[in-house]
């Protein structure tokens, strides 16, 4: 028995010895050069690595490589961020061995930026003056508002329209909602033919960001050292309790987003609209098979007649890793990438990334009518919603945690046990509380 | 994908019970009360585990516009061979690829993992010197080790020694199995007897010798054993892979299955690969059981009788 004991404890030890030398051989690396105010050109050949999860842009980097034999990018890869890609970069900046970029999606930007895992680019050539070449709030993204700061390259996009079934709105002589409150009221007549409206998803959380964004709300604010969490501002709150009325009257389905069951109302006819990003086109597309040609996209509903407000739901960046011993060679071949006619129209072949190049809304490929919705142009209407997102809305730097945690209370609003209003207030809480276990500053 | 393992063993349950039939008959017997509810439970669990595999094997039948709108548990057209060849030439077969990988890493490491275990156990069982009973319980600590709580700090050694990203940095961590060494030490005092090492000595072979043309003959059973657990461990850790290596070619079909299935929201088509994809790469798997099964059975029984 006390052998047993003794072997656990040896077992222990060993396993706790392993993990302190590993963590402390990867600290002493981790504060390397923080050097953000020189962005000089590298001479001679210069080798870099690029960490993305889009299939196929192996295909963008090669036009680049074969362009730029003295810039030559390798791509690797994984799963997608949240899936354990951003996990790498943190183990990856601890042990000193980051790629020089790497793909990460706005909302988790924040999160690298307070571990000092970016390197600011605005000092690098051309870096500031392609703010012109962006959506606006695009460029809100990856700036946070700072002056002479530029922590990523804006990449794709995703503003908010709302698909609907044309035909089954103009079968049933139901007008097709323009504001929140037309939507209510052909909730009840959809309802009344016995199908949905809509379903409400209650696990993702960045739609319901996107629509607090349209409302005028943001859930974080920063104002150079301290972080506010604001996930009940009052735009919050009006979300939160429409869509709470919606549930209660049972005007939309609560089934899980992106199953079986969910696919399958869309192509039945049990659900008529999703209010979503641009790149949903092709989720519904694929979902929804027989419903080809039956789709239309309008602008999103708005919360004042006559308003003209868009939310964003999505959309990903290119950043140079604080490390990397090329960041004006990475900040060119991220500029690149991110607005050169050609690559942004091979992204958009191969992943359906919709740009955040303002010349990318007009590529020839965006412009063409879709069959699946009847022939309409409806790239034309998200590249009107990208015009009319606020650039003021900011991401918390623990968004999987607020994540998580929200859509822990949303999945048991939906089934009845409190309110959506509660889940953020939650939310709220767990936020604040992750921020000082990190030791981040936190007004409250 | 443990799954898998669940199937094999109501096969070779049902032919042990065939074999021991006139073994059966002396003993006392059961109530026909008892039989039924045995093979009730049986049944159910086996159904348990199979509709899951059906499931995938049907899906994987099946176009991509069928896949939502028809029975899940039942055939639309049959698709198999346009499904299997899209997925073999996506992306220039880099499935099979991936596959290949799994075979060499899973493969083998578990060859050179049960060599190791095989002579590590034998030394701890035949050979007695200063420090056998603790090396033997620090060996033994490891099992309680979990390998993902070791992936990280692993990570972070390899990044000292710039091979992180690499072949080896899935291979070397895959070549150590405590179990292995647990069993075969048990295996071989259970086994190879004293006398028979003596008197090979006696003859004139060396120690090395003894081991590889006596002893490991002896063992072989319990290496099998060694050899499938690690076999399924080594395709089956996903997290290691996940956190080393970055370079598509070198990924392990389950870590590029899971890599393809976190894309699925935004690029659809790619939700029939990882299907058809699952169902390909179960079949090495069941392969491998059913080559070596035989053996395995002696293994887990040896054990329990000695």
């Amino acid at each position: 028995m006390s052998r047993t004991k003794r072997a656990v404890v040896v077992a222990l030890l060993t396993a706790s010895t392993v993990a302190l030398v590993g963590c402390s051989t990867g600290g002493s690396s981790a504060s390397g050069d923080a050097d953000a105010a020189s962005c000089e050109p590298s001479t001679g050949q210069v080798d870099l690595t690029f960490t993305s999860w889009i299939p196929g842009i192996e295909d963008v980097v090669d036009v680049w490589n074969e362009a730029n034999p003295d810039i030559q990018v390798a791509v690797q890869t994984g799963p997608n961020g949240n899936g354990g890609t951003y996990q790498n970069f943190f183990n990856q900046l601890k042990a000193g061995n980051a790629p020089d970029l790497g793909q990460i999606e706005y909302d988790a930007l924040p999160n690298f930026r307070v571990q000092n895992g970016l390197t600011n680019l605005a000092a690098c050539d051309g870096v500031l003056d392609a703010q012109n070449d962006f959506v606006d709030w695009t460029w809100g993204q990856v700036n946070f508002g700072e002056d002479d700061a530029v922590y990523a390259i804006p990449q794709d996009s995703g503003p908010m329209a709302m698909f609907y079934r044309s035909d089954l709105f103009a079968a049933n002589n139901i007008a097709v909602p323009t504001t929140w409150a037309e939507y209510a009221v052909a909730a009840e007549q959809v309802r009344a033919t016995g199908s949905y409206i809509t379903n409400f998803s209650q696990s993702d959380i960045n739609q319901f960001a996107g629509l607090v964004w349209q409302a005028g709300g943001t859930w974080f604010e920063n104002d150079g050292t301290d972080w506010t969490v604001d996930l009940t501002s009052d735009a919050s709150v009006t979300v939160a309790d429409y869509w709470q009325d919606l549930i209660d009257r049972d005007l939309v389905s609560t089934n899980p987003p992106w199953t079986t069951e969910w696919d399958n109302a869309y192509n039945t006819g049990a659900a008529w609209t999703w209010t979503s990003a641009a790149w949903g086109a092709n989720s519904i597309a694929s979902g929804a098979p027989d419903t080809a040609g039956k789709w239309s996209v309008a602008p999103s509903p708005q919360w004042q007649a006559g308003d003209d407000a868009s939310g964003n739901w999505g959309g990903s960046s290119t950043a140079v890793f604080t490390g990397s011993e090329h960041p004006f060679e990475a900040a060119q071949f991220a500029l690149w990438l991110n607005t050169s006619e050609e690559s942004l129209t091979m992204l958009n072949e191969s992943a359906n990334l919709y740009p955040a190049a303002t010349d990318g809304l007009t590529l020839p490929v965006l412009q063409e009518g879709v069959e699946f919705y009847g022939g309409q142009a409806i790239y034309d209407v998200f590249a009107d919603a990208s015009s009319t997102v606020s650039p003021d809305f900011v991401w918390g730097p623990t968004m999987t945690q607020t994540y998580n945690d929200v859509s822990d209370g949303f999945k048991a609003a939906v089934t009845g046990q409190g309110t959506l209003l509660e889940a953020l207030t939650s939310g709220q809480t767990s936020t604040i509380d992750a921020l000082k276990a990190q030791s981040i500053p936190v007004k409250e | 994908m443990s799954r898998v393992m669940e199937t094999p063993p109501t096969e070779h349950s049902a032919a042990g019970i065939r074999r021991q039939r006139p073994v059966r008959a002396r003993g006392p017997r059961e109530s026909v009360l008892s039989r039924v509810s045995a093979m009730t439970v049986m049944a159910v669990f086996t159904l348990y585990f199979l509709v899951p595999i059906w499931w995938l094997f049907v899906a994987g039948t099946k176009s991509s516009s069928q896949f939502t709108s028809t029975n899940p548990l039942w055939f639309a057209d049959f698709n198999l061979i346009e499904n299997i060849t899209d997925l073999v030439t996506y992306r220039d077969g880099v499935y099979l690829r991936w596959m290949l990988n799994s075979i060499a890493y899973a493969g083998g490491g578990a060859l050179i993992a049960t060599i190791l275990a095989a002579m590590c156990g034998y030394a701890l069982a035949k050979y007695r010197f200063p420090g056998r009973e603790t090396l033997f319980n620090v060996v033994l600590g490891g099992v309680l080790v979990p390998a993902t709580a070791l992936a990280l700090p692993l990570f972070l050694i390899f990044s000292q020694i710039n091979l992180t990203n690499t072949f080896w940095s899935v291979f070397l961590p895959s070549l150590v199995s405590p179990f292995g060494v647990y069993l075969a030490r048990i295996y071989a005092a259970a086994s190879v007897p004293d006398e028979l090492i003596e008197a090979a000595r006696l003859d004139g072979a060396g120690e090395v010798r003894t081991f590889f043309t006596v002893s490991v003959r002896l063992m072989t059973p319990a290496l099998v054993t060694v050899f499938l657990f690690q076999f399924v461990a080594i395709w089956n850790n996903f997290f290691l892979p996940l956190v080393m290596l970055r370079d598509e070619t070198l990924f392990p079909v389950t870590l590029g299955l899971y890599a393809w299935n976190s894309q699925v929201n935004q690029i659809p088509e790619l939700r029939g690969y990882v299907l058809i994809g699952a169902l390909l790469s179960i079949i090495p798997l069941i392969i491998t059981f059913l080559l070596l099964q035989r053996f395995w059975r002696n293994g887990l029984g040896a054990g329990s009788v000695k």
